[in-house]
């Protein structure tokens, strides 16, 4: 097979990009992509231009390491599939056309080189309550802790989550809603999860939402990439143990920033966004402000160029 | 006790007395005295303890965040110590410890079907084929108790029975259920647990996370590790950062062979700079070729695919009968099949240890009998599991691994068998420690696959999440803060000329690399080496095969200095840079593996010298002249390494020939 690629190049975060074509023969169907773009690299190579650089490691679809859009889809199109899982295979109809290769957009992903973005966002999304305390040590026998079957498979289902940012590439509003969701119903749907299930959540919401991702308008496009399968309906669980908290909270009101934000400034931080009030300790629960849109805007970033027609 | 050789050189006892007396603190093993069962408590109960209002001001560098890594960096956070942690990666969830399919050995004997710490600990050292360390492998069983306890308090998913309780099943070369897993992504759960403790050490301050730096030098200042050298992968910056102590958890070499199971970027570059500096190198020769991966497809194949041995569980092991079987596989009637683990290894059949299930795959093949495109695999078939057990079942219990498969392969193997063949997985060998897990520089301890403990001459499946965790959550936060606590550490920081040495060696180093303008990509060089490996220092090694290897490794590596191609610079993120560093470092190691495994003429484990085989051709262990540590020393280069050993006794279990019929 033979492929046009047409592939985002961009030297660093502060550097202009733009689209380069690159023409790749004899691609045969068992090649995975990325080993497609190992051999472009190593033509790159000898021809003394700078090979295309993209995040990858496992190329087993774990490690969460790899991903990028291909004619505008996140991973590629094939379900339940990371980019270097995805074999040449799947495009046997697409041969002799083009594919365009470009990185994540998202404000909160900011590009570091040509298809490599910057994910720490979701490590500080963990670092605001992805975790149980539990000091090394301090365990009770395994044993003593039962966790219903049901409870274990559900808290697996979103465990399962490799933290690639797929979902926040395809989300219209770039919402890191079903990454986000997966890390609380993984740990919210546990027994041992529980005595910090409030606090949890409220500060893992609140991370995201300082991030600069936008929030969810039920578009669907994150769980159709996810390449583990994490289904919407955790959205609806963060909502609903959002809501439970809050109901909880006795105290002082919950201040969300929201990413209101057009068009994009490049150094607007948390001191330019509006702010949302939730939850007061006289009004305890707003159902309207939380299942409603009116966290949903921004978060989208263009980075001033033109969307590739896939 | 010591003994040195220049490897060539015929192995023989050193009684000289001024000899033993100027080498014997390099290898002294710290194993605590005392019944076996009491040694890690007295050792415990010995160690001195750093008060924990001076804790904040002892600075520790660990680097890798793995399972050893993290679960190190998070527990010494908890302690109070300030931990700095560096990961190559952009974020520590990404080490290559997520990709562990299987799951995790426990003595906890929850199947009540006869398991007991001192099975653990049997089983070990037997599956080690006794070439490691007593000591060590007791207290790994004795702490493998407490991991499980560990991980299910952080919320580690583990597979569950209806009544709540955790489920097990029996893993890869032993009888008893004692493999705690998590669909099959145990690996990945256990991971994600060691991160998000190290992610709350982080929001709590204790622990700075250095993300996209990787190590290049290790510091050392008045005879101790006082720090590392790192390149931002991003900038290329050069940065020197001090510390009191340095703890490497850096994983395994595997990727020596270019294709293997690890991820692309798994290197062997911090261990192989420590050992430069002095730390010596244990059993590099030590390499473990998993059983079940998916067979190579193409010349441009980037890495094997592992897949996971609970497959052999209910999977059968077969070939066909005749050379040169043409048939398709549900085609040959079963008279007519090879079920050659089952005939040859009637207790133990399709659940022998990887290194006997491998060997036999590479004989069944070399004898003509392999299938597939390139006659290079062994059918893995689920014909009798599905009848026995039902579709729904083994779907549920190995769908994922299905799914892999069919996406690699464009196979069903619901219906048609899978196709096996062993690729290079896991590396026992690794820098040489003490039971406190330092090396032989004071002041780096080295934790995970990047050590050389516990597995010996083969790892049990389930063993290796069992000790990077072991490492890092129970033994690495008692040891270190004890050499803490008993040593006078001098105020250290980066201003020291020995830093200032090590950068400038850095920077020239990268400087040369970068200036090299040949013809070869680091790809090109790293696949030749590869190939030699495989060949000849793979799963069967011969005296001819690794002198042939010993000759062509340094021309190799003259090529790659002479002949490599970089474009880019070094002052920005460079992935061929990146991946040219680490090669340098696998050309040198490769070496080192190949004299290894020349000067071991027996065979063991996962090491098979043709030379050394019992007339069934199983692989013969020489006891009286190799129950020993091989350690290498460095001697710079171009220089023959030093052989070191360590004296391996068996007081608990005793020597025997491993049998698995």
């Amino acid at each position: 097979m033979n492929f046009t690629l047409r592939i985002w190049r961009q030297q660093s975060a502060n550097a202009s990009g733009k689209f380069v074509n690159y023409q790749i023969k004899d691609v045969t169907p068992e090649m995975s992509f990325l080993e497609m773009l190992d051999a472009l690299n190593e033509d790159l190579i000898n021809r003394g231009e700078p090979p295309v650089a993209f995040e990858h490691d496992c190329r087993e679809g774990i490690c969460g390491s790899c991903g990028f859009l291909i004619n505008g889809v996140a991973h590629g199109g094939q379900r339940g599939t990371t980019v270097c899982q995805l074999s040449m295979r799947f495009f046997k109809d697409k041969d002799g056309e083009a594919l365009t290769l470009e990185p994540w957009r998202a404000r909160a992903f900011p590009i570091v080189r040509d298809l490599i973005v910057n994910r720490s966002a979701f490590d500080r999304i963990i670092q605001a309550g992805g975790f149980i305390s539990a000091p090394t040590g301090s365990a009770p026998d395994a044993n003593a802790i039962l966790v219903p079957k049901e409870a274990a498979d559900t808290g697996f289902d979103a465990a399962a989550c490799i933290g690639c940012g797929a979902c926040v590439a395809a989300c219209p509003n770039a919402a890191a809603m079903l990454f986000t969701s997966a890390k609380i119903t993984h740990l919210n749907s546990l027994p041992q999860g529980q005595p910090q299930r409030d606090e949890r959540t409220l500060s893992m919401v609140v991370a995201m939402a300082n991030e600069g991702f936008g929030s969810c308008t039920n578009h669907g496009e994150c769980e159709a990439v996810c390449p583990k399968g994490i289904p919407l309906e955790f959205i609806g669980k963060m909502n609903r143990d959002l809501i439970r908290a809050l109901w909880h909270r006795h105290r002082e009101p919950l201040v969300i920033p929201s990413v209101v934000q057009e068009p994009f400034h490049e150094h607007a931080g948390p001191d330019a966004e509006e702010s949302l009030t939730l939850g007061t300790s006289d009004k305890r629960s707003d159902e309207s402000h939380v299942n409603g849109n009116a966290l949903a805007k921004g978060g989208r970033k263009e980075n001033g160029i033109d969307h590739p027609q896939p | 006790m010591l003994e040195a050789n220049t490897p060539s050189a015929e192995i023989e006892r050193q009684s000289d007395k001024d000899f033993e007396a100027k080498e014997s603190t390099v290898l002294e093993a710290r194993i605590p005295s005392g019944p076996i069962e009491q040694q890690w408590d007295k050792c415990r109960f010995e160690m001195k303890l750093v008060n924990p209002a001076n804790r904040r001001k002892h600075s520790i560098i660990v680097v890798g965040a793995g399972l050893a890594g993290a679960a190190a960096a998070a527990t010494l956070g908890q302690q109070g110590y300030h931990v700095h942690c560096f990961s190559y990666h952009d974020t520590p969830r990404r080490a290559h410890s997520i990709a562990a399919q299987g799951g995790i050995n426990a003595a906890k004997n929850y199947r009540n079907d006869g398991d007991s710490i001192f099975r653990l600990f049997k089983d070990t050292v037997k599956g080690g084929d006794y070439r490691a360390r007593e000591a060590n492998v007791y207290r790994l069983a004795q702490i493998s108790l407490n991991i499980i306890d560990q991980c299910v308090a952080q919320g580690v998913p583990f597979a569950r029975e209806y009544g709540g309780l955790l489920d097990n099943r029996s893993f890869g070369g032993v009888q008893v259920s004692r493999t705690f897993y998590a669909r099959g992504q145990t690996g990945q759960q256990l991971l994600l647990g060691a991160y998000q403790a190290l992610e709350e050490q982080v929001a709590a301050g204790t622990v700075t996370m250095h993300i996209r730096s990787e190590l290049l030098d290790i510091v050392i200042v008045n005879g101790r590790a006082r720090g590392i050298v790192t390149r931002d992968l991003v900038t290329g910056d050069i940065q020197c950062h001090a510390a009191d102590v340095v703890v490497l958890a850096t994983g395994g070499y595997s990727n020596v062979f270019y294709l293997s199971t690890n991820a692309k970027a798994s290197n062997c570059t911090a261990i192989w700079r420590a050992h430069r500096r002095g730390a010596l190198f244990g059993n590099p020769c030590f390499t473990q070729i998993h059983p079940t991966c998916i067979p190579l497809s193409s010349e441009h194949q980037s890495k094997l695919t592992l897949m996971s041995e609970s497959l052999r569980n209910d999977g059968r092991v077969w070939v066909p009968k005749k050379k040169g079987e043409t048939r398709a596989p549900n085609d040959i009637p079963e008279n007519e099949r090879d079920y050659y683990l089952e005939n040859r290894y009637p207790s133990f059949g399709n659940l022998v240890p990887r290194d006997v299930a491998s060997r036999n795959a590479k004989e069944v093949c070399d004898e003509g009998r392999g299938v597939g495109p390139h006659g290079q695999g062994v059918y893995l078939d689920f014909a009798d599991a599905i009848h026995r057990l039902g579709l729904e079942t083994v779907r549920e219990k190995y769908g994922n691994l299905f799914e892999i498969y069919q996406r690699i392969t464009d196979e069903d193997a619901y219906t048609v068998p899978m196709r096996i063949y062993p690729a290079p997985h896991y590396t026992m060998g690794g820098l040489w420690v003490d039971y406190h897990l330092m090396s032989t520089i004071p002041g780096l301890f080295v934790g995970g696959e990047a050590n050389f403990s516990d597995h010996g001459a083969n790892r049990l499946g389930a063993s290796a999440l069992m000790q990077g965790l072991a490492d890092g959550y129970f033994v690495l936060p008692y040891t270190v803060p004890d050499y803490i606590a008993s040593t006078k550490l001098d105020p250290v920081d980066v201003s020291h000329p020995e830093f200032t040495s090590a950068e400038a060696e850095v920077k020239d180093r990268i400087k040369k690399l970068v200036g090299i303008n040949g013809k070869r990509s680091p790809d090109s060089i790293h696949k030749e080496l590869g190939r030699i490996m495989w060949d000849d220092c793979g799963m069967a090694r011969s005296d001819a095969g690794l002198k042939k290897a010993l000759a062509r490794t340094p021309e190799l590596r003259d090529e790659f200095w002479h002949n490599l191609r970089i474009v880019g610079g070094d002052d920005e993120l460079n992935q061929a840079l990146e991946k040219a560093n680490r090669i340098s470092d696998f050309l040198e190691l490769a070496e080192l593996m190949c004299l290894d495994a020349l000067d071991r003429t027996e065979s063991c484990g996962g090491h098979f010298r043709v030379e050394s085989q019992t007339a069934e051709g199983e692989a013969k262990r020489d006891d009286a002249n190799f129950s020993y540590t091989a350690a290498w020393e460095w001697k710079g280069p171009g220089q023959a390494p030093a052989l070191h050993k360590e004296p391996l006794t068996f007081k608990y279990i005793p020597l025997s020939q491993r049998s698995y019929k």
